[in-house]
């Protein structure tokens, strides 16, 4: 039972936070070289040029294809001219407002993701996998199923107290030993705690279960339900939460050496952790109140994010802000095409493709860089 | 050696000479001879006690309430012709579900547990589970049959696909007990994703049952899916049994099994099918019931304090501990909604998951900072 939660994988000594990686314990910049030729600067030049472009198609293919097979000249015309035909009410009605859902709520939850681990220094964190998302999930069931709530700008708030719980207790969890924990003990009481949470839900929606069948689908995650009104009304919480995160990008890069270092160079630990979780709530909870909550999109991005640019936060955290809404909007695209006549759920996606990419970052001999 | 029950009690008791802190009698008898740990047997016989004990009264309750005398009249053969009915043919098959399924939760826990030497590693956690009700609900939401055979034959064939699955990605010079359970999380959750996107596309419109369809419930068992199940589950324990002594080689090591006699492979292979059996056997009646796995054998070593569970203690207690969440989902039932058990055992379970994390990182790292 000593080594149960895989003992070995405790750090040699602060700061050298990769020594997570159970077998090699190597420094963090090993093995970053390679693939891309060309200085950093150039790397994240390319990777910005290409983020962007891929955006933009992501963007395009998000109000191009559907589950209703609508010609493109067709979609075009009604993009521009709204004159109540088939396909501009489709677009309008439907492809445009998930266009800006997905926009919205992948930014928030690639930043998020970014900043859960550096945060917790934790390259498998994730705000789906941490039980984030389960947190916010529960406390607006509670608060449609208990409080009555039915409107998204009463329930947000009991989303962000929700994430809120759950980022603090997985962070109580993860800081046990001074950021010492093991990776895997993190992810496992972050996977406790979200089927605790998830299953206390369930609870709560057997109690009126007509009301629940209206957002019966809504733990599976999915950015077709949500209006332009609602994901406005969130917007701002999702934008202050980016602000947040940006501004501390640069705190997060001390911290990545240690606390002690960190303090030592001058940033207020305490205070940046205090705020990290402040943004992780607004970006996590806020995205969740909107579509249920998306797991693995906050995995995935940092990590791709990461191998591009390299271990600077402040890119880190910008690209991811680029690049999740990618992910997002053409897995959701993708959905739209495979489960014809229907969808598949965008959540759905995200998992199954999310999954191959944790088992690579396992199977991995050298921990990604944080 | 297997604490066993003995078949007569020996002509000789005596506390045994090497103590790890607790008393074992040696038993020796015309047909057996061995040493019994005393404090595993009498807590083994004390949670088998429990766990009828609250199959009884699970029983006695429900919309037309039985007094557990009344009940205990009936099992035996006395009673009305009406109450008869509700005992026996629609009551006692579901509390002997419970019962049934709780201990084979606990043996195929056990058995997993013991293989990846890691009390995280349990079927519930790394994806068997998920795996075993992927191929349930294909088969019946998919391929449209709900014949008993046919669905724990796909329950069977989609937890050993998992194990397969998990255990291949988790390959890598060994399978490490944290690689193993990271890659059945993942696995858990893509197939957890595929299982909800099924079922709600299925043809259900209640809201309720679709519910109770994706947490685990004994509510759907009848003697039509009991009987088979009973069978099935007798010779899992049979074949259980059989193995305990390879797996107290296994967790020896490969090499001191081989110097013992063992064939650490095969018997491997065989635990492990004989593991996701439990799990499937399970899942194919009653959905996935979360969490009695992990904790059974936990809870078990635990109370028997003993270094390995065993994997009668383990049954016990995992018989003990559904029995009671059922129970409990029949109480909850009678004053507030009918609760599926497996959400009840996946709450209980999950925070006790929690507490097992906490405590074991204090042991290891020190109290918090």
């Amino acid at each position: 039972m000593a080594t149960s939660v895989e003992g070995r994988t405790r750090p040699a000594a602060p700061g050298r936070e990769s020594g997570r990686d159970p077998e090699s314990g190597r420094a963090p910049d090993g093995g970053r070289t390679g693939r891309f030729s060309g200085g950093p600067a150039r790397r994240r030049a390319v990777g910005l040029a290409v983020t962007l472009l891929a955006l933009v198609v992501s963007v395009v293919l998000s109000v191009a294809v559907g589950a209703n097979p609508l010609p493109v000249e067709a979609v075009w015309r009604g993009l521009w001219h709204r004159d109540g035909s088939e396909a501009s009410l489709i677009v309008w009605s439907q492809r445009v407002p998930r266009t800006v859902v997905g926009l919205l709520v992948g930014a928030a939850l690639g930043v998020a993701g970014a900043l859960i681990q550096a945060l917790t220094r934790n390259p498998l964190a994730d705000p789906g996998i941490l039980g984030v998302n389960a947190g916010a999930g529960f406390a607006v069931t509670l608060g449609v199923g208990v409080f009555g709530l039915s409107d998204i700008t009463g329930y947000v708030w009991f989303a962000f107290l929700g994430a809120a719980a759950a980022t603090v207790l997985v962070h109580l969890i993860g800081s046990a030993a001074g950021g010492l924990v093991p990776a895997v003990t993190l992810v496992l009481a972050g996977v406790a705690l979200g089927a605790v949470l998830n299953g206390f839900s369930t609870f709560l929606t057997l109690i009126d279960p007509d009301t629940f069948r209206s957002i019966r689908n809504w733990g599976l995650g999915s950015i077709a339900r949500t209006g332009v009104d609602d994901a406005l009304s969130v917007a701002p919480f999702l934008m202050a939460g980016l602000a947040i995160a940006l501004a501390l990008a640069g705190s997060f890069n001390s911290i990545a050496l240690g606390d002690d270092h960190a303090a030592s160079l001058g940033v207020n630990v305490a205070r940046t952790r205090v705020l990290g979780i402040v943004a992780i709530t607004l970006l996590a909870g806020g995205a969740t109140a909107l579509t249920g909550g998306i797991a693995f999109v906050g995995l995935m991005v940092p990590h791709v994010v990461r191998w591009i640019v390299g271990p600077d936060q402040r890119w880190i955290l910008a690209g991811s802000a680029l690049a999740a809404p990618v992910l997002v909007l053409t897995a959701d695209a993708l959905g739209r095409v495979l489960g014809r006549p229907g969808e598949i759920e965008v959540g759905i996606l995200t998992a199954v493709i999310g999954a191959p990419v944790l088992i690579a970052l396992v199977r991995r001999r050298k921990a990604s860089g944080l | 050696m297997t604490p066993r029950r003995p078949p007569r009690r020996g002509a000789e008791g005596e506390l045994g000479g090497v103590a790890f802190g607790y008393a074992v009698r040696t038993l020796r008898g015309p047909w057996f001879s061995g040493r019994v740990p005393a404090r595993g047997v009498a807590v083994t016989a004390v949670l088998a006690l429990l766990a009828a004990a609250s199959a009884l009264v699970a029983i006695s309750l429900g919309n037309y309430l039985i007094p557990v005398e009344q009940v205990a009249a009936i099992l035996v053969g006395g009673g009305e012709e009406f109450e008869r009915m509700i005992v026996l043919d629609w009551r006692l098959p579901v509390a002997l579900a419970a019962v049934v399924f709780g201990a084979l939760l606990g043996v195929g826990g056990a058995i997993f547990q013991s293989l990846t030497r890691n009390p995280l590693g349990s079927p519930d956690i790394i994806g068997f589970d998920a795996g075993s009700y992927t191929g349930v609900v294909i088969t019946m939401l998919v391929v449209g049959t709900t014949g008993y055979w046919p669905v724990a034959a796909a329950s069977l064939a989609g937890g050993l696909a998992t194990a397969f699955v998990v255990y291949v990605l988790a390959y890598r010079r060994g399978v490490q007990g944290f690689r193993l359970i990271i890659v059945g999380i993942a696995v858990s959750a893509a197939l957890g994703s595929v299982n909800a996107y099924l079922i709600t596309r299925a043809e259900i419109n209640d809201a309720m049952t679709v519910g109770f369809w994706g947490a685990g419930s004994l509510t759907r068992v009848s003697w039509t899916s009991m009987l088979p199940s009973l069978v099935v589950a007798a010779l899992i324990v049979v074949a259980a049994l059989l193995l305990s002594r390879d797996l107290r080689r296994l967790e020896l090591g490969d090499d001191v099994a081989v110097t013992q006699g063992g064939r650490p492979n095969r018997a491997r292979l065989a635990l492990m099918v004989t593991g996701v059996a439990t799990v499937a056997l399970v899942t194919a009646a009653a959905g996935p019931i979360g969490f009695v796995a992990l904790v059974a054998p936990q809870l078990a070593r635990r109370v028997t304090r003993s270094a390995g569970a065993g994997l009668c203690g383990a049954a016990a207690m995992g018989a003990a501990l559904l029995s009671g969440a059922h129970l409990l989902s029949l109480l909850i039932d009678r004053f507030y909604r009918p609760v599926p058990v497996g959400l009840i055992t996946v709450c209980l379970g999950g925070l006790y998951l929690i507490r097992l994390l906490v405590r074991e990182t204090r042991r290891q790292y020190g109290p918090p900072r």
